[in-house]
């Protein structure tokens, strides 16, 4: 898993609520079978009419946005379906991170999975970073997750909480498997302890 | 002595393997449930590190979501539809994983074979990357949806690194007014508690209400907790569980499924056990409950009208309400039993059980569906299915005209070919309303089955208690 340590780019305001994974991305999109090539389908009805052109409209069409690596999001991002195509679509697209005041549980464990970075922020924070992301001029932000602060354009900045295990891993790129293996022995007893209280979860 | 618990503390403290540092631990998972579309990156991710499966014999996969539910004997036209669908038997083949493929006797959707089976089991953790997994839960089994890369963590080592979400209790002590069901219980708790109402929680609903509920009623209610935030929604086992669960092929034998008894017996939360958050929903005089808008918290009595933005609590959700006016095509103040329904889908992890299936049928006996509708109806087993036609409840439906379906995820997700169409209303029995969910465009009203069924005959949605 790739490293994120600091990213600056261009933020695109996404100001609304409850946003979804089958708006991030619909499910005759999940036949893939691999992990990546989701970029292009990104938000896929949002962002193209059936016929597969462009909805003028919509952010991530529109100049500086094609170039969105920082989504400003409003609450609730990411709740529905488990998917992790979710991740990997905004992964893939180029946003490796996401701003919000809150995020869906199961979504917001995927980010940390595959190097996304979901960063949680107060109301009148999110504001103030939509407003900087609505502003076409100049929408870049650069987010540092070892000060754990966003660098405002006008050279503000915001400071975030983040649990400091998760921001462990994504500083060092780490592998959830490997680390758990390294307690295989843990497990081993956990089941022979089991095995003996509980026989018949066992064949 | 040691503090009261609550039923999930006690699942939780007992699968314990490790507790690292800042909060995060090591739990275990007894329980792994796979479909085919979820699962293929997980188990590249173990061939590419020449990893193995665990615990094959605590894995079960089923193909269920891309599955036509036409006949399949011919196989599955759509390539990629088919290439996901057998890559999960030659993935379960290649790691010996048992596996219930697109013809097996035994297939189904995957939050219905679970319990089906006794694969689930209460005091159990019980995964699946499928965020209903939550149904699971009303076995008082700490149930819940990961992603795939989680999903390839069990597989390699039968646990999960997570942390401890909070305690939630939902009460609801009054009895269900007659004509509202499981379904109509957690539309209303929704409704109330909003889509991130529980949020960082695992909920426990208690209470007369769903001690009321069958088990199958209760696998309804559990089904759509993620849609209220929380990811698992647990219900304690009672007599009716084991009632439901003896005799199921994997359920323990003899000796040992009277020492499991005796160990689930012990699991209901303790007197004066504590909860981060409780609410209490009031249901003596609730109606019938359908969805207007593209969230399941956008939740109205059949009796109610379609609401206004005006009277929304804030900017972002006034907002949200006028998107979804204008995604569904309705008008503020419209009353609900005026609008028209273009498609019927009954089916789905939330309702495709036989009970389901036969107050569906009790309603249509006898009726024919209106001409504007096209409805149909798809079993939540094979099992299911067989014993339906049993019944007889198949000819109800095909001689009412519905179409009478296979096994699988069908209409819910518009995945498999069955969809609704471009700007169609649909009243579904499933448990999702967003924004192109059922099909492009596609509009849809969650209801019970029962509704479903009546909104079928009448061509517009009603309140089943006056149709008749």
């Amino acid at each position: 898993m790739e490293k994120f340590t600091k990213l600056s780019g261009v933020a695109a305001p996404m100001d609304m609520i409850n946003i979804d994974t089958d708006q991030i991305i619909p499910k005759l999109h999940l036949r893939t079978i691999k992990r990546t090539g989701l970029g292009k389908v990104l938000f896929d009805e949002l962002r193209f009419k059936p016929d597969g052109s462009e909805i003028p409209e919509f952010i991530l069409n529109q100049e500086p946005y094609r170039q969105t690596k920082i989504i400003v999001a409003g609450d609730n991002f990411g709740c529905g379906s488990s998917r992790e195509h979710a991740p990997w679509a905004l992964l893939d697209f180029g946003v490796r991170c996401v701003i919000s005041t809150s995020f869906a549980d199961i979504f917001y464990n995927n980010c940390f999975k595959n190097g996304i970075l979901p960063v949680t922020v107060t109301k009148d924070q999110l504001d103030a970073l939509m407003a900087d992301a609505s502003d076409r001029e100049n929408p870049e932000l650069t987010v540092d997750l070892e000060t754990q602060t966003i660098t405002r354009p006008n050279g503000a900045t915001v400071s975030f909480e983040i649990d400091e295990f998760r921001r462990e891993c994504l500083l060092n790129g780490l592998d959830d498997i490997g680390l758990t293996l390294q307690k295989v022995e843990k497990i081993d007893s956990y089941e022979a302890q089991q095995r003996e209280s509980q026989p018949w979860l066992y064949r | 002595m040691a503090a009261p618990r609550t039923l999930f503390d006690k699942i939780w403290d007992s699968h314990l393997v490790d507790t690292l540092d800042d909060g995060l631990n090591i739990l275990y998972i007894d329980r792994h449930l796979l479909h085919e579309v979820l699962s293929p990156q997980a188990f590249e991710g173990l061939r590419m590190e020449g990893r193995t499966v665990r615990r094959t014999e605590a894995t079960l996969a089923v193909a269920d979501h891309n599955v036509p539910t036409t006949d399949r004997s011919k196989g599955i036209e759509d390539p990629e539809s088919r290439l996901q669908v057998e890559t999960l038997s030659i993935n379960c083949k290649e790691f010996g994983v048992p596996i219930f493929d697109m013809l097996d006797p035994r297939q189904g959707i995957v939050h219905v074979i679970g319990p089906e089976q006794g694969f689930t089991l209460p005091g159990t953790t019980v995964v699946c990357c499928d965020s209903h997994t939550a149904t699971h839960g009303a076995f008082g089994a700490l149930a819940f949806g990961i992603g795939t890369s989680e999903g390839e963590h069990v597989l390699a080592t039968q646990t999960l690194r997570t942390s401890k979400p909070k305690n939630m209790r939902v009460l609801v002590d009054d009895p269900l007014p007659v004509g509202c069901t499981g379904k109509d219980l957690i539309l209303a708790i929704i409704g109330q508690i909003g889509t991130a109402g529980g949020t960082g929680h695992v909920i426990e609903f208690c209470g007369q209400a769903i001690r009321d509920l069958s088990m199958e009623g209760r696998m309804t209610v559990s089904n759509m907790t993620i849609e209220g935030g929380a990811r698992a929604g647990l219900i304690a086992p009672d007599e009716k569980t084991f009632e439901y669960l003896k005799g199921r092929p994997m359920a323990p034998k003899g000796a040992q499924w009277e020492a499991a008894v005796a160990h689930w017996k012990t699991l209901p939360s303790d007197d004066g056990a504590t909860y981060d958050r409780e609410i209490k929903i009031d249901v003596a005089n609730i109606a019938p409950q359908v969805t207007w808008g593209t969230s399941p918290e956008d939740v109205v009595p059949i009796t109610g009208r379609v609401p206004d933005p005006k009277d929304a609590e804030s900017d972002a959700k006034r907002s949200a309400m006028k998107r979804s006016l204008e995604y569904m095509g309705l008008t503020p103040g419209t009353p609900m039993t005026e609008i028209e329904i273009d498609n019927v889908f009954i089916g789905s992890c939330t309702n495709s059980r036989i009970e389901d299936l036969r107050a569906a049928a009790e309603i249509v006996k006898g009726r024919k569906v209106a001409d504007r509708v096209s409805a149909m109806v798809s079993p939540g087993s094979t099992i299911i299915k067989e014993q339906a036609e049993e019944e007889g409840l198949d000819r109800v439906f095909i001689e009412a005209g519905f179409e009478w379906r296979e096994a699988g995820c069908s209409m819910c997700l518009g995945m498999n070919p069955d969809r609704v169409p471009a700007g169609k209303r649909c009243a579904s029995t499933s448990n999702r309303n967003f924004e192109g969910r059922q099909g492009r465009d596609a509009r849809t009203h969650l209801v019970s089955p029962a509704m479903a069924a009546a909104a079928a005959v009448h061509g517009r949605l009603v309140d089943v208690r006056d149709a008749d």
